[in-house]
């Protein structure tokens, strides 16, 4: 049995008495709360609301996408919220700049648990064509952690839509047991939000760079 | 025809400033050279006596050997007519010009344009502030000197990428595994820094709203419109003053999608551009490639020629591009007056069946790539003629007509958009405005009738105009524009010969020495390209004239004095791509 099928409450792994046995369910906390996990990633992966925030050439196989040839509303996904704190994903679509990198990356600190990132197209996963110039930065999963990568320059609304669909298999095989945000212990960790110096500085670089001064390296 | 315009204008500029002004001795350039201290009586004779009230373009050339900036200005007639080339030189260590911006407000993101990234001081600027890059960037990128984190070579192709293909990834070279470079001196005290750039705006906007005074006895609220903000079409922001709702001041800012495609192009072959034309203004990328083919095209001379079959299909393809365009142009500028998304739905429905023709011809959907030097890449596939034909005769038609049911008398769209916005045929002229913007004004002008090129000549359609320079007009204006392209379309389709689509190989092109200036109408407006080559392989200087970046400059004049919910049509009605606007 993989760790996401719903676990049968007949044969719990338990000894149980003959005469007992079809009569009561022995289980655990933590199998019970498996139990509603198809229902409840069903509802989550069928509602998704994206933000509404597109960056270039993407957001308009974005918009496309949402259109009614392609219609993302199948989806459960036509809601564009342009308020990150009502969306669950954000569809990194296009270049990212060293200008515009600290706002989105608070753009995804204010996004409420769970929340997914989509990369989408070559500039977003990895600074496609525009990589080598002064002011982009190489793929946005430097800052934030992606879950999914679409390729394509733009990717087409298919590619995204395909995209879309491979969230909802990452969702599906969530479990409301494992993931860290419905452990109320765990504090949110927001992510440090780049400065623009002289060039983009990530704060998680600070000791870094001390570092290789103090050695009399020119990075 | 060309010699005798060029002898007279050379007459009359020398007649007029004898020993001031000379041509460029240089081979292969075409304009006037001026001293830095004759700049400013120049340009206000050319303004005011000599008819070239348009002020297109400014940009600055780094040429290192001579050990100067060049700064080259593009000045038309707002009648028609070709381009009048002036440059003034200035030493490389102490770069300074005297602003234009006083005379032509249309320098004034392309002089700071040129400050932020060649560093070419403008004396007597009002804002000289860097646009696209943020104040306390270490170094002027466009500068040849001027190396980037993840430099490798001057010029493409990179010996590391062939002929063994033994890539090296730029990230395992840097220290910090990223796109980022800094001073050593920096590196010592990091956190010590404080932001420059955000102060510097506030301020400024803070005295140009002191200038304007108060109605009410409250502080002026600032307000930070993007850059993710649903109506700025993009990464746009906008910094606005308010008094009550009323906008005192504000301050466009830019850059969100700076990503370098002057600095990236001029490391590229010629060729290797073109792929990189189609993200500038990223609805619109055939007329970016038919810019960037003209400019080329012209610097090589009699060395290439267009087949005329590829001359109609570039008109096609253009057209359709504009249609395309426009159609969600107007999709968009109705969701920023409140109808969200339906209109858009319409618009885009349509734009569908356009981007099906481009998929079927250049085998991509936005990023078409599909201009060659010489022609086109390939020719137009024959089973999409009867879908084209039905298109442009049939379906469109029928769907523009019904767009204009819906949008054109309706109270809303005209209560929320008549009046607002106002530009006069004036000012239009006088901030640069191109394309629709500019012809909503008043002005007629349109680069396929005022400098033709292509074979736009013998076409039948006229220029669209309107004459009250509001957000409606600007609305409107696109409707008979979308008709205009119609009917060109159906005359091309009727009339396109059979024949070769390119003229020889034309893929790995050497041009001779000299610059160029290439200029369409693309959708937005007028679109150059400013290509200076010194006979390599690679472009010397490679500039876009981007007309949505320019339209912008009266963004600020169209605002004030206006509402707040305003700015949001204002900026619906000049339809900028930030692809454009940033480059």
């Amino acid at each position: 049995m993989t760790d996401n099928a719903i676990p049968n409450i007949n044969t719990p792994g338990y000894d149980v008495p003959a005469e007992m046995q079809g009569q009561v369910a022995v289980t655990s906390m933590d199998r019970l709360l498996k139990l509603l996990d198809p229902a409840y990633n069903w509802g989550r992966r069928n509602s998704i609301w994206p933000m509404m925030f597109g960056l270039a050439c993407c957001a308009i196989e974005m918009i496309c996408t949402a259109a009614s040839r392609y219609d993302l509303a199948r989806f459960g996904m036509e809601v564009m919220r342009a308020s990150p704190r009502q969306s669950d994903m954000m569809i990194v679509s296009g270049t990212v700049t060293k200008k515009m990198v600290p706002q989105i990356v608070r753009l995804y600190n204010q996004m409420p648990e769970p929340k997914y990132v989509i990369a989408m197209g070559a500039c977003a996963s990895g600074g496609g064509p525009f990589k080598e110039g002064y002011n982009v930065v190489s793929g946005i999963d430097r800052y934030v952690p992606v879950d999914v990568y679409i390729p394509g320059c733009p990717p087409t609304p298919q590619a995204l839509l395909h995209g879309l669909m491979k969230l909802q298999e990452k969702i599906d095989s969530q479990s409301i047991t494992r993931e860290r945000w419905y452990d109320s212990d765990v504090p949110a960790d927001a992510i440090p939000v780049p400065v623009l110096g002289p060039d983009l500085m990530d704060p998680r670089d600070f000791k870094k760079m001390k570092q290789l001064a103090k050695q009399g390296a020119k990075a | 025809m060309t010699e005798m315009t060029a002898e007279r204008k050379l007459s009359a500029l020398e007649e007029r400033f004898p020993g001031k002004v000379s041509p460029d001795a240089r081979p292969g350039y075409e304009g006037f050279t001026v001293a830095p201290k004759d700049l400013l009586e120049v340009a206000t004779a050319l303004r005011d006596e000599l008819g070239y009230d348009y002020l297109s373009s400014v940009t600055a050339v780094d040429y290192p050997e001579e050990n100067v900036f060049e700064v080259v200005y593009h000045f038309y007639k707002s009648t028609g007519g070709r381009a009048l080339v002036l440059s003034a030189q200035t030493p490389r260590n102490k770069a300074s010009l005297p602003s234009l911006t006083p005379l032509y407000p249309a320098a004034d993101f392309q002089e700071r344009e040129a400050w932020d990234l060649m560093g070419v001081k403008f004396e007597g600027h009002p804002d000289l502030r860097r646009i696209l890059m943020w104040e306390g960037f270490d170094g002027f990128p466009l500068r040849k000197d001027w190396k980037e984190a993840y430099y490798e070579e001057e010029h493409k192709p990179f010996a590391a990428r062939w002929p063994e293909g033994a890539v090296r990834r730029s990230e395992d070279l840097n220290a910090f595994s990223g796109n980022v470079a800094y001073s050593k001196e920096f590196m010592a005290q990091p956190d010590k820094y404080e932001e420059e750039a955000e102060p510097l705006l506030y301020a400024k906007l803070n005295e140009e709203a002191e200038k304007m005074g108060r109605n009410f006895e409250t502080d002026f609220v600032t307000v930070n419109m993007g850059p993710q903000h649903p109506s700025t079409h993009g990464v746009f922001r906008m910094a606005v003053m308010l008094d009550g709702e009323t906008i005192v001041a504000l301050k466009p800012v830019m850059g969100y999608l700076h990503r370098n495609h002057e600095k990236i192009g001029e490391r590229n072959t010629y060729l290797h551009n073109m792929p990189f034309t189609d993200r500038l203004d990223y609805l619109s990328s055939m007329s970016n490639n038919w810019g960037y083919a003209l400019a080329v095209e012209k610097l090589m001379g009699n060395r290439v020629s267009v087949p005329e079959r590829a001359e109609y299909i570039r008109v096609i393809m253009a057209e359709l591009t504009r249609i395309s365009n426009h159609l969600w142009a107007i999709g968009f500028l109705l969701n920023d007056l409140g109808a969200f998304f339906t209109p858009s739905l319409y618009a885009i429905e349509e734009r569908e069946l356009i981007l099906d023709i481009f998929e079927a011809t250049t085998g991509s959907r936005m990023m078409c790539n599909y201009f060659r030097f010489g022609g086109v890449a390939r020719d137009f596939p024959e089973d999409s003629w009867n879908k084209l034909k039905d298109l442009v005769n049939e379906r469109l038609p029928r769907r523009i007509d019904e767009l204009d049911v819906y949008l054109t008398n309706n109270e809303i769209v005209g209560s929320r958009t008549t009046g607002v916005g106002v530009l006069t045929p004036e000012e239009a002229i006088a901030y640069g405005m191109a394309g629709p913007v500019l012809r909503a004004s008043g002005v007629p002008y349109d680069v396929r009738r005022a400098d033709p090129y292509g074979i736009y000549e013998s076409f039948d359609f006229d220029v669209a105009v309107r004459y009250h320079g509001d957000c409606y007009d600007r609305y409107i204006i696109r409707m008979d524009e979308l008709r205009q392209s119609l009917k060109i379309l159906q005359q091309a389709v009727k009339r396109i010969p059979a024949g070769s689509v390119l003229d020889k190989n034309p893929y790995n092109v050497r041009v001779p020495a000299g610059e160029s200036y290439g200029r369409v109408e693309g959708p937005k407006g007028e679109l150059g390209f400013y290509i200076v080559s010194d006979g390599s392989a690679n472009p010397h200087r490679y500039h876009v004239r981007a007309p949505s970046f320019i339209n912008l400059t009266a963004l600020e004049k169209m605002c004030v004095g206006q509402k707040v919910a305003d700015v949001v049509v204002i900026l619906g009605s000049i339809d900028i791509v930030l692809g454009e606007v940033d480059r």
